[in-house]
């Protein structure tokens, strides 16, 4: 019970919302740009469009997310780097398709848990949660059905899911880690996230990577606005049309 | 799960909420959006304007937008001064929401409808779909994400015809 009380977030009084759908609405809006760049580049037409679906979801919820913090245009456009409180694993690059599916992996199973929790309790996100928990369940099988077709594949499809699983499990600890607003169990919610993607990577063949997931120097700070190097041009590139055309609409 | 409140009270409510529910679906227009199931209320206000509660199919459908405008402009030619079309997440639109009439419709289309609700989210593949056009219950996933937000591309094995399936949600 230590592990509960040290990782609950606090249940917060109304102030803290804002905050807290920003911080879920940012991982939502970064992750969606990130998966939207595959577009015309993905390998087949299928994943073009699934990847972009996937994109199109999680701007939906982002702009529910971001409406309750604020105006989601200026939140989303006109917000600098360092006031971005995504978790850093969303910003990473996309880098060959089985690094984006390893991070989809890893994502799309921690937020189906994350909308799960909230859609069952009443708080300000629960009604969110209950649409969004049933769109993330097909990110989750997209993610899982590729993870082990890669992973129990050629020996390249392998290794490359291998080498995505592994340079991004560094940034799969932030995740867990308490956000004020948000009240649920970090550390249940980690235990399970974990049982799932064990359960994954033996049907894909695939040992757990190996390595500290959090505590290292520079990973696990996204929440508190602190970005890895990737993340200003991918935001230089997301901003740029609203910055230089300001007020310009359809 | 959906029906438990009426969509309109008044009998002006109730005629505003056939003519806002007889709009077509942007993206499926033979659909209409009370077979669609995503019109959840119509209410007078004291200003002779009127408040429309309208779900969104999934989070992020862009539809949702078109049919905010259809609303807006049949109820507006009806002579009401001012709509006013409010987005409301709770409780959650599911594929159950689908009348009956919508699901043949659909197949008629050339979309297979949904499959009543198991749990939430895939359901699992060894329940068959339908072929829209043969009506053979040999088909294949193709892929679980298709033209739009709401669909899946699959194959039947018999006619050889892909076709969408509109995938419960």
């Amino acid at each position: 019970m230590t592990a509960t009380e040290t990782t609950h977030a606090t249940p917060a009084g109304p102030s803290a919302v804002p905050a807290a759908a920003l911080a879920l609405g940012d991982d939502a809006l970064v992750l969606s740009h990130r998966l939207g760049e595959w577009a015309g580049h993905a390998p087949v037409l299928e994943e073009e469009v699934a990847l972009a679906n996937i994109a199109l979801d999680l701007l939906g919820q982002a702009r529910v997310l971001l409406s309750m913090a604020g105006d989601e245009d200026e939140l989303a456009f006109l917000r600098e780097e360092r006031s971005f409180r995504n978790l850093q694993l969303v910003e990473q690059p996309n880098g060959d398709f089985a690094h984006t599916i390893a991070r989809q992996l890893y994502f799309s199973l921690y937020q189906h848990l994350l909308w799960t929790e909230l859609a069952a309790g009443q708080g300000p996100f629960a009604p969110l949660a209950a649409k969004a928990v049933k769109e993330t369940a097909y990110h989750v099988d997209h993610a899982v059905q590729w993870t082990v077709r890669l992973g129990d594949g050629t020996e390249e499809s392998t290794r490359r899911m291998r080498a995505g699983l592994d340079a991004l499990w560094k940034y799969t600890g932030e995740m867990f880690r308490p956000v004020e607003g948000v009240d649920v169990d970090g550390a249940a919610l980690e235990q399970r996230w974990l049982a799932e993607l064990d359960d994954v990577l033996s049907r894909a063949r695939l040992d757990p990577p190996e390595g500290p997931r959090t505590g290292a120097w520079r990973a696990g700070a996204g929440r508190e606005g602190l970005h890895t190097e990737p993340f200003g041009r991918m935001l230089a590139e997301m901003q740029h049309l609203h910055r230089s055309h300001p007020g310009a609409s359809w | 799960m959906v029906t438990d409140a009426p969509v309109a009270q008044t009998r002006l409510e109730q005629e505003l909420a056939a003519l806002a529910g007889s709009v077509p679906d942007p993206e499926m227009p033979v659909l209409s959006l009370a077979e669609l199931g995503v019109l959840r209320g119509v209410r007078m206000r004291e200003d002779g304007g009127v408040d429309v509660d309208l779900t969104p199919t999934y989070t992020g459908c862009p539809a949702i937008e078109a049919m905010s405008a259809d609303i807006e402009r049949v109820l507006t030619d009806h002579g009401i001064p001012q709509v006013s079309v409010h987005t409301v997440l709770s409780p959650a639109w599911s594929t159950d929401d689908i009348s009956a009439e919508g699901r043949r419709k659909l197949a008629e289309f050339g979309i297979a409808p949904p499959r009543p609700h198991a749990s939430d989210g895939p359901v699992p593949v060894s329940l068959t779909v339908r072929c829209p056009h043969c009506g053979s219950t040999e088909t294949e996933l193709l892929s679980r994400f298709s033209s739009t937000a709401c669909k899946a591309l699959r194959r039947c094995t018999s006619c050889r015809e892909p076709f969408d399936h509109f995938k419960e949600l």
